[in-house]
């Protein structure tokens, strides 16, 4: 649990360094971590990473296929091969390089989209990630997992290399605050309570975690106890928090940095809209419906609705519906 | 997953033995054997399921049977081992000749063929590493293979071990992008433990590949590329079985092995009708007979 007017004032981070350190770390007692690239060691911030285990960097050039197919075949040969290149290209130009090579074939490769969401801002919708939810969510046996920090980045790669299995991890670039500063572990498939509630629940996701965190506050000002759930995991989902805000709370609200034609919202919207009529919410879905205009990443938020206030306005028109 | 036939891993491999003990002329006649019977049951398994690609299982048939009974490192009782060789059969439609030499070597039964594209079977028309040892990745789409096999390679190296990685590509497949990126990964890595082995049929499902989006100079193009590149006749056992000898230049070797699509059936051969048609109940028995 965090309080969130502390939040607001709070310092900002880059995950890519939190997400580098710990790789290294991690890599320096367990020789089979590799690191792939795809010319992207500036941008994934593996200049060290290549310093010290020059051997282990492969860094195919801008072949975003062929990255990640060798990928798999370091897999298969028994490494534990980190794919790092920008979120857009790593799922989009490779998607179908996931979908058999990584999902079907089950080869346990984690897939690091780095710089995901609209972290490029002003560079356009063609290099923003939104759509990366959306295209992995339909690929069974794949973990989408999407921390909300800079610790919860490290935790996620710690998992990823105690348990390897087929994954794809965000690693956000745009700075955010910290946002789990007792205890930044999750549990594969579980969502991460963020902050208790009782009157209704803010589903949130990566950069978007924070902004619930801050309209939850500014929601109890207006004496309304917003519980705040950070997705963690996309995929395993966690109906059961998904069923117990739907039962227990009177709205939901979800918001991320995604496109939301199958992302966190519909995912969200499965379940609830299969529940029995008494649990059946109203649901606001927060997030992009088109391609982004030009603007930095914190404009282009503010663009979408993604914001506290928007977060917050939402909750407030959802629970007067009710 | 499929379970080893011990027996038959048993049987493999005291053949692989002989095999290597003795000379050319009976290594040939030992996999030409072994090749027709893999090539009888593909036939066996496409007329039984109604569908397949008999064309391209029958092009790729012999070099299958030399890979598996000369040449790869494998155990089909431990198909995962640390540091066996990894073969990738990148055209994925042609698993019924996957299937075919892999139950022949003891991988699994041989009686688990006739389940081919069954419902529920784990002989689905592309072949699946999670339920069928033997298989090193899933493949199906086209231009998959290769980069995976890359990184077998330089996952082997990395690693310390000998495997040597052999992945066979149809020529048609050439076609798509992937497969170049990764040669270029290939050879600026010096993957010397990789051999890069195309199926030259000279046909695709629709036409000749000259015909339809042309790979020659093929032999010049894989050059360029940085391979150390060798033509044999793909139907030529101990050809073949040179071809898959450690690269002589510290490069990845590509093995051009030229084929005819529909080998061992006069009217199958070389027609590009033949890429996915199955034979008449007529059709099978004289297919029957020729390859007896």
């Amino acid at each position: 649990m965090t309080t969130a007017p502390a939040l607001k004032e709070a310092p900002t981070f880059d995950n890519r360094q939190d997400f580098a350190d710990e790789l290294i770390q991690l890599a320096r007692t367990n020789e089979r971590i590799v690191a792939v690239c795809n010319d992207s060691v500036g941008s994934s911030n593996l200049n060290k990473f290549r310093d010290e285990f020059p051997d282990r960097l492969i860094n195919v050039g801008i072949a975003e296929q062929n990255m990640v197919g060798v990928s798999a075949g370091l897999a298969n040969a028994g490494l534990i091969p980190f794919v790092c290149a920008a979120g857009p290209f790593l799922t989009g130009r490779s998607l179908e390089q996931i979908k058999a090579d990584v999902a079907y074939s089950q080869h346990n490769v984690i897939l690091c989209g780095m710089s995901p969401g609209m972290a490029y801002g002003e560079l356009g919708p063609t290099h923003h990630s939104v759509e990366d939810f959306s295209w992995l969510r339909a690929l069974p046996g794949l973990d989408i997992v999407v921390p909300a920090d800079g610790d919860q980045t490290r935790a996620a790669i710690r998992n990823a290399v105690a348990n390897p299995r087929p994954t794809y991890i965000r690693v956000g670039r745009f700075k955010v605050p910290k946002v789990s500063d007792h205890d930044p572990s999750f549990e594969r498939g579980k969502f991460v309570v963020a902050r208790e509630g009782s009157d209704m629940t803010i589903i949130a996701a990566g950069t978007e975690v924070s902004r619930a965190l801050w309209a939850a506050a500014s929601l109890e000002a207006d004496g309304i106890s917003a519980r705040v759930l950070n997705a963690t995991y996309l995929s395993p989902l966690d109906e059961a928090a998904i069923t117990a805000a739907a039962r227990e709370t009177r709205a939901i609200v979800t918001a991320e940095e995604a496109n939301v034609a199958g992302g966190l919202g519909a995912a969200v919207a499965s379940i609830v809209g299969q529940l029995e009529d008494e649990a059946r919410v109203p649901l606001r879905i927060l997030g992009l419906k088109d391609f982004a205009p030009t603007g930095s990443t914190q404009y282009l938020l503010e663009h979408f609705g993604l914001e506290a206030e928007d977060i917050a306005n939402a909750a407030r028109g959802a629970l007067n519906r009710d | 997953m499929l379970t080893a036939d011990v027996s038959q891993a048993a049987e493999w491999r005291s053949l692989r033995k002989d095999l290597l003990k003795g000379d050319a002329s009976f290594r040939a006649e030992k996999l030409h054997e072994r090749a027709q019977a893999t090539r009888r049951s593909i036939l066996d398994m496409i007329s039984t399921a109604g569908q397949g690609h008999i064309g391209g299982d029958f092009s790729v048939t012999d070099i299958l049977t030399v890979l598996f009974d000369a040449v790869l490192d494998v155990d089909p009782e431990d198909p995962r081992k640390d540091g066996r060789d990894h073969f990738v059969l990148s055209k994925g439609h042609c698993a019924a000749a996957l299937y075919s030499t892999l139950a022949h070597c003891g991988f699994f039964s041989a009686d688990e063929l006739r389940t081919f594209m069954e419902p529920m079977s784990a002989l689905n028309g592309h072949p699946n590493r999670v339920k069928v040892p033997g298989v090193e990745t899933n493949t199906g789409p086209l231009g998959h293979g290769l980069p995976v096999a890359v990184g077998a390679a330089i996952g082997a190296r990395l690693r310390g071990n000998n495997s040597n990685v052999y992945v066979v590509l149809g020529d048609g497949e050439m076609q798509e992008g992937s497969n170049w990126e990764a040669l270029m990964s290939a050879s600026h890595q010096k993957l010397e433990n990789l051999h890069v082995i195309v199926d030259r049929n000279r046909l695709q499902q629709g036409a000749g590949t000259e015909d339809t989006n042309g790979l020659d100079p093929l032999d010049a193009r894989l050059a360029a590329f940085g391979l150390e590149v060798r033509i044999v006749d793909g139907h030529d056992y101990n050809a073949l079985l040179e071809a898959m000898a450690p690269s002589t230049t510290g490069s990845p070797v590509a093995v051009i092995a030229n084929t005819i699509k529909g080998k061992g059936v006069s009217f199958i051969e070389d027609r590009v009708e033949w890429h996915h048609k199955v034979p008449s109940k007529e059709q099978t028995t004289q297919a029957f007979q020729e390859l007896s």
